[in-house]
């Protein structure tokens, strides 16, 4: 067994077994679930409920009852789709990517961040589909066979690639997310009894735990992977076509894809905070997800919080530099015009607050991580919001420019898509293991906090066992060493 | 086919009959024919069961009990019932849609061909201009109103004469004659009128006809056969905004009471005063087609006249000046004879009075010199209803040597004729009660008189009050007797607008309600049984026509006939009406009421039409309201700002009001649109929008004056006003281009710079850069606009010609204020400013540099769908709802639209409409569409959309596709000048071109090839059908 080097902080804590571990993470399935969990689940759910009922009253009535107008097109409802989209990022990031980089410290939080993935997609899903001026005839945006002759979609259109993507992106992220979840609800079908034991069966499609199926698990797990991994960059990039093949000045940008995903993985990541460290409070799940994954995190936040930065920065530059006179009215109108509030609200949720965790101390608090995550999710959702309707608002013409202001029905909707959010959340946790149980238990023995120092005392003692100390280490002090692999 | 369906059920009958018979016979044969070989041997089994059905026993327990093996059916079997089960379901589903009958003519009309439109020639009543007009009926019912070009005021016409045809499908209307209000009949009230009238016949007493101004003939002739049965019957006329002291100056100076025609067109220079010609006053759609002949330049016309005007609000007219001057309410007079004064030393004539120009710059010595210059061929044109002052403008135009060229009372116009002491003194009779029948016709003097309110308490004391209104309004609801009078698209009626131009009104469609036309009403009380249509007839026969035909009279719905005349010389005291207008100016106040008609809604007879009502005023562009207007610097000195609510006060009478701030008027004024604050009587759109401002004018001996002395004062609460454009300045943009008059002389090109972009082979024109190969538009037709700027007023006609059209939704007040106005073409309206320094200031954010706000230049473009060739919002729509057509179209297919709102906010140009609700459909929005009257007005040829769909301006594609159609049916090559929109017909200053540019003869290709071409917003490539030519300013330079 390869041992890691004990410099590396543990990713499991305390002295755990195997079966400590199971016993601990099946534990709020195998508990009735306390009165936190259920006063949670009926807020979210009767907020599920009003954010639906509006949504029928908005089918009833018509746009009309949303606060836009002839200037103005989108602004909430499409605000809340890139940013319930963006929100899913994460998910795929750590499962995917962090997967095929062989990051152990993914292990104990994939498992909700890629549920948090299909429940933000299954949010986001929602507003193509109602923002629509006759939301019974959205799916004529799927090319499908009619008796039209030859009344087909239109493949020039960015939200037609949006279908796609979404939808392929919703299909790979569930399917790998399912899969990931198979032996652990095997696991949670070999300790149940009863009807519980048949549902979690079935949907253990029979695993059997056999070196086979680990090793077709395995390579399934790759190869979705590998499918992900492109989606990561894919699904922003096309959803930022949206704006940036238009020819509104503030949309029309070619910055809009890098900068589009790097946000969304910035805000994935500070909803995965946001959940996470909720749950692993709630749930008592310290010892699995500790300080050093929420530092992990913190660190991918501040680099994708200063590549937003970056990027506003030069969409700035850009601007002056393109001479373009309606370019440099709509990047000063956002920062200086009736909607700078908006702005400078972004800039302080998504440039700055992250920027605070260079500070050692803010970087190692849950407390702090969290309320910083919260600014995160503002900053972001107002990103788009800026990008939206501040650029709308005021284009080319003068006479026709506008304000928005948005009704209770957008702001209902939008509130309720938190509830439907959360109560899938939470049906997740209580049904499901929220820590993907089989691949925290395979870093236990070299990152469990217990195993470590083991290994760090025989080091100590000199009397190291099969593998002393990581090789990384050994490469990155002293290079001229560079033999063992 | 109903026929052939009996007749072969007759055969099956009769096929059945004739197989009973054969059968019969075979059974009456006693041959006896066994069945089989158990028959034959009487087979025991066979006996056993020969009475039953079956001949075996069937296996019915075995097949449905539980344990049959066929009742277990398998996966295929379950799936082929289920395909069974959901394709029966389907199918039962499938109900036919419900068949609507459409039934044809047993006979067709000659005249009627369903979906073929006529045109009736008739005259306009919106307001008494009397506009020649034709109109557009479908299958029976009047749509459209269309300018006639016979007569004076060519194919164009203003916003309201567009939408008196929605007033004919008006829910207010009353539906019959009410007696008291409660339902009557004609025989009932025409016996009781008829005895009022024997009554005062015999007992004495005065019979009074009240009406408006009226210029017809067979209508006065009617009123006159009336009033002149009794001993003491007048008819007296008056106008809600009154021309009567204008109409006296006239009677003092020529000995005629009526109005001077103008030639607007013949005048190099244009000299305005508190006059707003192109809008409100007397004939606007008439002086809007004159004046930009006039203000037109095209190839060999290289020079146009120069408009001066001088006013306290910003009126269309001054909006559209090339030099304007502001002059505080109470000045007026003063100018008037500062003005006359620097004419008469240039003519070498007395100079009587000395008074001092009031306007800033000195305006008044400039515009005598230009107009010196021009003498004969310049025009002075007062909107005051002062006496005194008019009679000073009527000296100034004589000084000029205008009288016979510019403006004429050899030839007058009729088109005001109202008599303020007329009515006075009629009032006054009635508070003392002797009058004993009052009529009034067309008129609502308890709404639009000045004093209203004595009027109503008058009218108790009038023994017999009777009223033609069309509804139940302010002074209707107080008469014993209403005997409504029809539309005038349901009537036949004459007018005479200018002497010797005759117009004939015809009825369009059948009564829709029990009503008669007032001609009637008149002559069956005059004891007389002739109908309207005979009495116009022989009156046209014994008097008018002369010589002339009458059906072609009626066809072409003008008859002119008018000899030589010659000016008549003017007589009057000009030094004491010099003084007097002085003086008139000296008791109004520094802070004064004025008051003025707006646009479209004008003396409020039609303010229950939600087409005006949701009209934006062409300089405010506010809809659904009056408001008081202040300008900056008065807003600003008494703490006040846009929507503040104030109360105004002036002499016993305040209202309430909004503040609107609005640059280019005076300071010290208040301004206040008339024909708001209608009462409930009026209908639903009208009641509860604006305040009634009416009261506010003073009723002085010759003529109601309605600038007064007043005062402001701030209440509690804001208002918002809805406009439809709440960022007034261009921030610098190049959208729309200006140059001047001398630039333009020595480069056409000036103000216009050819836009280029920089490529890798240098600077290019955008339409050259291209990525792939463009579709190729130089095969059949390819349609485009070009609109003149320099002949545009912002009028805003077109505006509900396209309303009326294409069906387009009102959506109430509500709906503009969160800026979801549905109209197709909009004008949009700039302000450019001056800084201290003389600079142009036209940004916001420079905006703090103005001081003087008074000191205005206006800019108007009207802005459609540009049917760009390159066009944003057909790339966008993922569901090809918006598509090109091969001639250049950007079409929008409702019926594919999903509603994404991709392609408006990808519009550079933001002319697209959402459905945003069921307008049609939703009682929150009933105003044109909701109900069964309303909808008829709507044209058949343009599909009402539903909710949740895009929709813009379709270039009337429609009116292309009829005028294909027509030209290939008559197998000609279509001509330039068949095909004409909506907007562009009734532009009353063919301002609009529209045609084909694969046609190199048509207008618009040649306007194409003008130096003054250019799309908006060339550089985003959009590559618009839609062009427009720089507006030119008659001024010294660019920043003068």
């Amino acid at each position: 067994m390869i041992q890691e080097s004990a410099v590396r902080p543990p990713l499991v804590l305390g002295d755990k077994t195997y079966s400590q571990m199971t016993e601990d993470i099946m534990k709020p399935l195998e508990t009735k679930p306390n009165l936190l969990w259920f006063g949670a689940f009926s807020i979210a759910a009767l907020v599920m409920t009003m954010g639906f009922a509006l949504i029928g009253y908005l089918f009833v009535t018509g746009t009309g009852v949303w606060g836009l107008n002839k200037t103005v097109g989108w602004a909430w409802d499409i605000t809340n789709f890139v940013f319930w989209v963006g929100i899913g990022h994460a998910g795929t990031l750590i499962s995917a990517v962090l997967l095929l980089f062989r990051q152990k410290w993914r292990t104990s939080i994939n498992r909700a961040a890629e549920a948090m993935t299909i429940f933000a997609v299954m949010c986001a899903g929602i507003f193509p589909v109602i923002h629509t001026g006759r939301p019974w005839l959205a799916f004529w945006m799927l090319p499908l066979p009619n008796v039209h002759g030859s009344l087909w979609v239109n493949f020039n259109s960015p939200l037609l690639w949006d279908v796609f993507a979404i939808s392929t992106y919703l299909t790979v992220s569930l399917v790998f997310w399912y899969i990931g979840l198979i032996p652990d609800i095997a696991t949670v079908r070999d300790r149940a009894e009863g009807l519980r034991k048949k549902i979690y069966g079935a949907l253990a499609f029979g695993w059997n735990g056999s070196a086979r199926t680990w090793a077709r698990y395995e390579v399934v797990c790759l190869i979705l992977a590998g499918l992900s991994t492109p989606l990561v960059l894919s699904v922003h990039t096309i959803v930022s076509f949206d704006f940036a093949t238009s020819v509104i000045p503030g949309w029309h940008t070619t910055i809009f894809p890098p900068y589009f995903v790097a946000g969304a993985i910035f805000s994935g990541f500070a909803m995965v905070h946001t959940l996470m460290i909720l749950t692993r409070s709630i749930f008592k799940l310290e010892e699995y997800v500790t300080m050093y994954h929420i530092e992990l995190m913190n660190i991918v936040i501040i680099i994708t919080g200063s590549v937003v930065g970056l990027a506003y920065g030069t969409e700035f530059f850009i601007a002056w530099y393109s001479g373009v006179e309606y370019e440099q009215y709509a990047f000063l109108n956002r920062a200086f015009g009736p909607f700078a509030w908006a702005y400078w609200t972004m800039i302080t949720c998504n440039v700055i607050t992250p920027q605070l965790f260079w500070f050692n101390s803010i970087r190692k608090s849950a407390v702090a991580t969290f309320i910083i995550s919260i600014f995160v999710n503002i900053g972001m959702w107002f990103e788009r919001f800026v990008i939206i309707v501040t650029s709308l608002h005021r284009d080319y013409l003068p006479s026709s420019w506008a304000m928005y202001s948005p009704t209770f029905v957008e702001i209902g909707i939008f509130i309720g898509t938190f509830g439907l959010f959360f109560t899938l959340f939470l049906l997740f946790a209580k049904t499901l293991p929220v820590i993907a149980l089989h691949e925290i238990k395979t870093v236990l023995k070299t990152s469990g906090e217990k195993y470590k120092q083991a290994a760090a005392s025989r080091v100590e003692k000199g009397s190291a066992g099969e593998s002393p100390v990581m090789p990384e280490i050994s490469l990155a002090r002293k290079p001229q060493q560079e033999t063992e692999i | 086919m109903k026929n052939l369906v009996v007749w072969s059920v007759q055969n099956v009958t009769i096929n059945q009959k004739n197989l009973t018979a054969s059968y019969i016979t075979m059974a009456e044969n006693t041959k006896k024919y066994w069945q089989g070989i158990e028959v034959l041997n009487e087979d025991p089994e066979f006996l056993k069961h020969r009475h039953d059905e079956f001949a075996e026993e069937l296996p019915l327990e075995e097949s449905f009990s539980e344990n049959s093996a066929a009742l277990k059916s398998n996966r295929r079997d379950f799936l082929k019932m289920f395909g069974f089960g959901i394709s029966a379901a389907a199918l039962a589903a499938c109900r036919d849609t419900p068949v609507k009958k459409a039934i044809p003519y047993l006979v067709k009309p000659e005249s009627i061909t369903p979906g073929v439109a006529n045109y009736f020639a008739s005259t306009c009543s919106g307001c008494s201009s009397s506009c020649g007009i034709l109109v557009k009926v479908r299958d029976g019912r009047p749509i459209k109103i269309e300018g006639n070009e016979l007569t004076f005021n060519g194919e164009g016409t203003c916003a309201t004469g567009q939408a008196t045809v929605l007033s004919l499908y008006d829910n207010y209307r009353v539906e019959g004659p009410l007696k008291s209000g409660a339902k009557s009949s004609w025989s009932e009230v025409d016996n009781a009128i008829r005895a009022a009238i024997a009554d005062a016949k015999a007992n004495g007493g005065k019979v009074r006809v009240l009406s408006g101004s009226i210029n017809s003939p067979s209508t006065l002739k009617a009123i006159n056969t009336l009033v002149t049965t009794v001993s003491d019957g007048k008819h007296v006329q008056y106008d809600p905004v009154s021309f009567s002291g204008m109409l006296s100056a006239n009677q003092a100076a020529f000995g005629k009471y009526a109005l001077p025609t103008y030639r607007f067109d013949k005048a190099q220079v244009i000299a305005g005063i508190n006059c707003d010609f192109l809008g409100t006053w007397i004939s606007p759609a008439e002086h809007a087609r004159q004046y930009a002949i006039g203000r037109k330049i095209d190839g060999d016309k290289k020079s146009m006249s120069k408009h001066y005007q001088v006013e306290s609000l910003l009126s269309l007219t001054g909006s559209n000046a090339d030099e304007r001057a502001t002059i505080r309410p109470g000045q007026e007079g003063a100018f008037v004879v500062a003005l006359y004064n620097e004419v008469a030393k240039k003519a070498g004539s007395t100079v009587y009075a000395s008074s001092e120009d009031p306007t800033p710059g000195k305006m008044a010595a400039r515009m005598a010199s230009d107009l010196w210059k021009n003498k004969g061929n310049s025009l002075v044109v007062c909107g005051s209803n002062h006496m005194e002052t008019q009679m000073v403008v009527n000296a100034i135009n004589v000084l000029l040597g205008n009288y016979g060229t510019t403006l004429s009372m050899g030839r007058v116009s009729y088109q005001k004729s109202g008599n303020d002491a007329d009515m006075a003194q009629l009032l006054s009779d009635m508070k003392s009660g002797q009058v004993h029948t009052l009529i009034i016709y067309g008129a609502n003097p308890v709404y639009d008189y000045p004093a209203g309110n004595e009027f109503k308490a008058a009218l108790a004391k009038v023994k017999n009050s009777i009223s033609l209104s069309d509804r139940l309004d302010e002074t209707s609801a107080h008469v014993a007797w209403l005997c409504p009078d029809n539309h005038f698209l349901e009537s036949w009626n004459d007018h005479q607008p200018i002497q010797g131009h005759y117009t004939l009104t015809q009825p369009t469609i059948p009564a829709l309600f029990d009503t008669r036309q007032a001609i009637e009403s008149f002559l069956t009380w005059s004891g007389q049984t002739t109908n309207a249509y005979e009495f116009v007839q022989t009156n046209w026969k014994s008097g008018i026509l002369g010589e002339g035909n009458w059906n072609q009279a009626l066809h072409d719905g003008v008859y002119e006939s008018f000899g030589e005349s010659s000016e008549p010389s003017m007589s009057g005291d000009i030094a004491s009406a010099m003084s007097a207008a002085v003086g008139a100016g000296k008791s109004i106040g520094d802070v004064a009421v004025v008051l003025y008609e707006k646009i479209g809604i004008r003396d409020g007879r039609m303010a229950n039409n939600p087409w005006l009502q949701e009209f934006p005023d062409p300089i405010s562009k506010t809809s659904w309201d009056n408001y008081a207007a202040l300008s900056n610097k008065f807003a600003e000195d008494n703490s006040l700002k846009q929507g503040d609510v104030i109360e105004v006060k002036s002499e016993g009478y305040s209202i309430t009001l909004p503040v609107l701030i609005q640059p280019g008027q005076a300071y010290g004024t208040i301004a206040i649109a008339v024909g708001y604050g209608r009462g409930e009587g009026a209908g639903k759109t009208a009641a509860s929008v604006g305040q009634n401002a009416y009261p506010f004018a003073k009723v002085a001996g010759n003529g109601v004056q309605y600038t007064v002395s007043g005062s402001l004062s701030k209440v509690e609460g804001s208002y918002e006003l809805a406009q439809t454009q709440i960022h007034h300045y261009i921030e610098g943009r190049n959208i729309v281009k200006e140059t001047t008059l001398a630039e333009w002389t020595a480069n056409p090109k000036s103000g216009n710079p050819d836009v280029t972009l920089v490529t890798p082979d240098g600077a290019q024109k955008p339409h050259t850069i291209t990525l792939w190969d463009n579709y190729d538009h130089t095969k059949g037709h390819h349609w485009g606009m070009v609109i003149d700027l320099n002949a545009c007023t912002g009028c805003g006609s077109c505006v509900v010609a396209c309303q009326a059209e294409n069906n387009i939704a009102v959506v109430g007040k509500r709906e503009v204020l969160v800026r979801r106005e549905m109209h197709w073409i909009r004008i949009d309206r700039y302000y450019n400013f001056k800084d201290d320094g003389g600079n142009k200031v036209n940004k916001e954010k420079e905006i703090g540099k103005v001081q003087d706000f008074e000191n205005v230049q206006v800019l108007f473009q009207p802005m459609l769908c540009q049917h760009c060739d390159n066009a944003p919002c057909e790339t966008v729509c993922p569901v090809l709802a918006t598509v090109h057509s091969a001639e250049g179209l950007n079409q929008q297919a409702y019926n594919r639209c999903i509603g994404t709102r991709y392609c408006a906010n990808n519009c550079p140009y933001k002319v697209r409409r959402f459905n945003w609700f069921d307008y049609a459909g939703n009682e929150k929005f009933d105003y044109t569409m909701y109900n069964s009257l309303n909808r008829m007005v709507l044209n058949p040829d343009v599909t009402v959309r539903s909710r949740g769909v895009m929709e813009k301006c379709s270039f009337c594609v429609q009116k292309i596709q009829e005028g294909k159609l027509a030209s290939k049916k008559e197998g000609k090559v279509l001509a330039d000048g068949v095909i004409k929109t909506a907007c562009q017909k009734v532009c009353p200053s063919n301002a609009i071109h529209f045609g084909d540019k694969n046609d190199p003869n048509s207008s618009v290709s040649k306007l194409l090839n003008n130096e003054r071409n250019y799309q908006v917003l060339e550089e985003v490539k959009t590559l618009p059908n839609v062009s427009y030519l720089t507006k030119v300013r008659n001024i010294e330079s660019s920043n003068a």
